[in-house]
């Protein structure tokens, strides 16, 4: 009785532990040790080399600013749109909600693509000549992030008591002074959770800032990749990871700090939302705005995709199932997309059940301080793969599970666990609040029933978890579907999946080329868009919350 | 038959439960009562096998049930706010453990249950329907389901109001003895152990300081503590509890438990006071006189008696509403 239940809690942790300790750990570290160790001994005089080099010094400054400019204007559009989405009451909300979710899960490539088609020369927005600009990757980074905004602070203020509000208005404040003096402090944990969130995956950003920068504009992330590929200055490149690893890391814990309040105890109470009046057309012309700004990029997408030699037609859709001029790939796009889809399922199912299992980890109750300490090192354990760039694991997989005894380079399922790995806090953070939020005396009370641990979880878990562990799985898979990252760095070439093809095909000569691009985006989006709307429909408060 | 020998419960290295030895014969229903963290609940939980017994031995019928878990034991725990499962009927969750037991005749039983609890066609509604009242009787009623060995009650009414839980105090005495169910309540309001319970433990700080039949524990508190717990008004030693006692025609003592309603106010009392305060209730007026040589105390009187402050009255002491504590 006594050991059983640090028996039981090692008993689920191991799996876990060890799934993360060979695939994320281990890849990461071999990875570091690429760059302190580039001769087998100790040198980390070669890692300040690196970081003495002009162009990191300018790679490493652009990745700050347009991280730091991506968060500000996120930010800045996704507070009012937050409000609006999730406390006014007006016909079509819904969809504009879901419109607004789609850019989040959109692949990385697709964005890329899709304000390439904007902003290039012959785009509806090619006159500004911001094509290739540090403008438009930005303008990239904002699109894919003011979803993370809206989410997660919407969710707060969803839930945000009204009455303190009522009680400052009722006192003589203004409805600006209400917002300032209790609303906004009341969200802050909300807002400054959402704004690491986002300046993390700005900083870390890859696809976006790839297809728009070329080697003109890079990131921190991009250099890496181009390190590694283009110049195979493997030292050099792990010396980024390191510094990478490192401002993350410190990131994720000055936010947790941020986060944390005098009080964390918050009146929940869900207000019925409000017909718009007459205060809230500035904040719904700024939630008109912002839907302009994400459907702009997609509809150039997609009517770019129908125009064919001065025409329009399907041709580009009808090329998918050929290789693409001049042998372009060596795989149709179909094929891509089957390996896809194949390779979404299996990296699904394992960042469900790796989620599924480290949420019931974290979440049970803790007897001990003890325990309590060990969950919540779990915990953080888990939500290293959110603060690790997906290019870093991808190359850590590359150097590290190439020789024996895990010699995986040629195993098919090498590309879905880098994909888990990656959607793994995702399936985390969605999951947990949940659990969580779930009386430990219910299941008590099945226990004292008679139900025994697996009814008990039947009974009382399963009713409340099953729809959040449904779009969780949606989330996964659309997050695998689009996953650029690592999978570049792992995936073979004769099986490659659409975001890689596409970049592929960005890189060929070629209007038919260029044409099966846009095409081939439009069907991932189609894709990714299709899956998310379904998850929305759950209506789960904590899908892309973190 | 539930016994507790020598039960110790720590939790994260403090001390919430220690030394407790308790016997529960079959058919009686114990109420452990206590201040809130005086360690019951801990109590209660260790006997339902949620909280690990750090020494001593908790055994039913004399086989020892450590090891054995919660859902092993047979005894329902019902809970001071009820923890229905709300997406089941009331009718489902009444016949939760039925179900789990695939017992036949299910639903004629559940129909029984929910007559027992004065709930006749409520099956079908959910439990975020239902009243306070009413989700406590569907809790009761699915705990009674399992026919359980034994009946844990953690607070049972303490999360509805004065009035309902008084009613509902009644009815569960009733439903338990109709049931002939054995069952161990905790408790912090003594009224409700009174009424429900046969046995009394009070629980102070960890340890059981008083346990008996609830009318001798009742009369005779074991220590001023026990006895300000059990709703007497004040406690009086020395020279005090002397002029109390011998107003009551009582021999002297240390110390002297005294409820509110001892000293009424009676034109041959044997006390003589002056009113320093006095405020009507529906049921009598509640007064503070100073008494010469007890200094300030309670007393009442009957409502066509209405003395202002600095009024002189006198006063009689009911020797029944007196305990003597012993030793202090």
């Amino acid at each position: 009785m006594r050991w059983s239940r640090p028996l039981t809690l090692a008993g689920l942790a191991v799996v876990p532990v060890l799934v993360l300790g060979l695939f994320f750990v281990l890849p990461v570290s071999g990875m570091l040790a690429r760059g302190l160790w580039p001769h087998g001994s100790f040198e980390p005089g070669g890692v300040l080399e690196v970081l003495g080099r002009p162009r990191v010094h300018r790679v490493v400054w652009f990745t700050l600013w347009s991280a730091s400019a991506g968060t500000l204007v996120s930010v800045l559009l996704g507070l009012p749109a937050a409000y609006a989405l999730h406390r006014l009451d007006f016909r079509g909300r819904g969809a504009v909600r879901a419109a607004l979710l789609v850019p989040f899960v959109l692949p990385t490539v697709v964005v890329g693509v899709a304000f390439r088609e904007l902003l290039g020369e012959g785009g509806p927005l090619g006159f500004l000549g911001l094509d290739g600009s540090p403008v438009a990757i930005v303008a990239g980074l904002v699109f894919f992030n003011v979803s993370v905004v809206i989410r997660a602070v919407g969710a707060a203020w969803e839930s945000l008591d009204p009455r303190p509000g009522e009680a400052a208005a009722a006192l003589g404040a203004r409805p600006v002074q209400v917002l300032r003096t209790v609303t906004l402090p009341a969200l802050r944990p909300a807002i400054v959770s959402a704004a690491s969130v986002v300046f993390l995956f700005c900083a870390t950003a890859f696809g976006v800032v790839l297809t728009l920068g070329g080697l003109k504009y890079s990131s921190v992330e991009t250099e890496i990749y181009l390190l590694t590929t283009n110049l195979l200055d493997l030292p050099a490149a792990a010396a980024l990871s390191i510094l990478q690893l490192v401002a993350v890391v410190s990131l994720l814990v000055v936010a947790g700090r941020l986060r944390a309040v005098p009080d964390p105890s918050v009146a929940r109470a869900v207000a019925r939302p409000r017909r718009p009046a007459r205060g809230d057309r500035l904040v719904l012309a700024t939630t008109a705005l912002l839907l302009v700004l994400v459907a702009a990029p997609i509809a150039t997408l997609v009517t770019g995709s129908l125009q064919v030699e001065g025409g329009w037609g399907l041709a580009n859709y009808r090329a998918l199932a050929t290789n693409g001029t001049h042998q372009a790939l060596l795989v149709p796009v179909t094929e891509a997309l089957v390996t896809s889809l194949r390779t979404a399922v299996d990296a699904t199912w394992m960042s469900l059940s790796m989620g599924l299992l480290v949420a019931v980890l974290v979440t049970r109750r803790s007897r001990t301080r003890t325990e309590r300490r060990v969950r919540g090192a779990l915990d953080g354990f888990f939500m290293l793969p959110l603060g690790v760039s997906a290019v870093t694991l991808g190359f850590g997989f590359l150097i590290t599970l190439n020789h024996p005894p895990i010699d995986l380079r040629d195993s098919p399922l090498l590309v879905p666990i880098a994909q888990a790995l990656v959607a793994l806090p995702l399936v985390v953070r969605t999951i947990v609040p949940v659990l969580a939020g779930i009386d430990d005396r219910q299941r008590q009370a099945a226990a004292s029933l008679g139900a025994g641990p697996l009814r008990a979880l039947w009974t009382v878990d399963l009713p409340v978890v099953w729809k959040p562990l449904l779009a969780a799985s949606g989330f996964a898979f659309a997050a695998s579907l689009g996953e650029f990252g690592a999978t570049s760095f792992l995936v073979r070439d004769e099986h490659p999946t659409v975001p890689v093809v596409i970049f592929r095909l960005l890189g060929h000569p070629g209007a038919m080329n260029y044409g099966m691009a846009l095409a081939a985006s439009v069907v991932l989006a189609a894709t990714t868009a299709a899956v998310m709307f379904a998850v929305e429909r759950l209506r789960v408060p904590s899908v892309g919350a973190f | 038959m539930l016994t507790l020998e020598n039960v110790s419960v720590s939790y994260d290295g403090k001390a919430a439960v220690v030394d407790v030895s308790l016997d529960l014969p079959d058919g009686e229903v114990l109420a452990v009562l206590g201040p809130s963290g005086c360690g019951k609940s801990t109590l209660l939980r260790a006997v339902a096998g949620l909280e690990p017994t750090g020494a001593g031995r908790i055994s039913w019928d004399g086989s020892d049930l450590a090891g054995v878990p919660t859902h092993k034991r047979g005894f329902a725990l019902m809970f001071q706010d009820g923890q229905l499962f709300t997406h089941l009927t009331v009718a489902r969750n009444v016949g939760y453990a039925l179900r789990l037991r695939r017992t036949p005749d299910a639903a004629k039983r559940v129909g029984e249950l929910l007559e027992l609890v004065g709930l006749e066609g409520y099956g079908d509604r959910l439990p975020g329907t239902l009243s306070g009242g009413e989700r406590q009787r569907v809790a009761l009623a699915r705990s009674l389901a399992v026919e359980p060995r034994l009946l844990l009650l953690d607070e049972p009414l303490s999360a509805l109001d004065a009035g309902l839980r008084e009613r509902l105090a009644g009815e569960l005495r009733e439903i338990l003895r109709a049931a002939g169910t054995t069952a161990l309540m905790v408790t912090h309001d003594h009224e409700e152990a009174f009424t429900v319970a046969d046995r009394l433990a009070v629980m102070q700080d960890g340890r059981v300081v008083q346990e008996g039949v609830i009318a001798e524990v009742w009369r005779a508190p074991a220590d001023p503590d026990t006895a300000l717990f059990l709703g007497y008004a004040r406690v009086l030693r020395g020279d005090a509890a002397t002029t109390v006692l011998t107003a009551a025609g009582l021999p002297g003592a240390a110390a002297v438990a005294v409820r509110r309603s001892a000293l009424s106010v009676s034109a041959d009392g044997a006390l003589a006071g002056v009113v320093v305060s006095s405020r009507a209730t529906p049921e009598q007026v509640r007064l503070v006189v100073d008494v010469a040589g007890l200094g300030e105390i309670d007393a009442v009187g009957p409502l066509d008696v209405h003395p202002g402050p600095g009024e002189g009255i006198r006063l009689a002491v009911d020797p029944t509403r007196l305990a003597v504590i012993p030793g202090a």
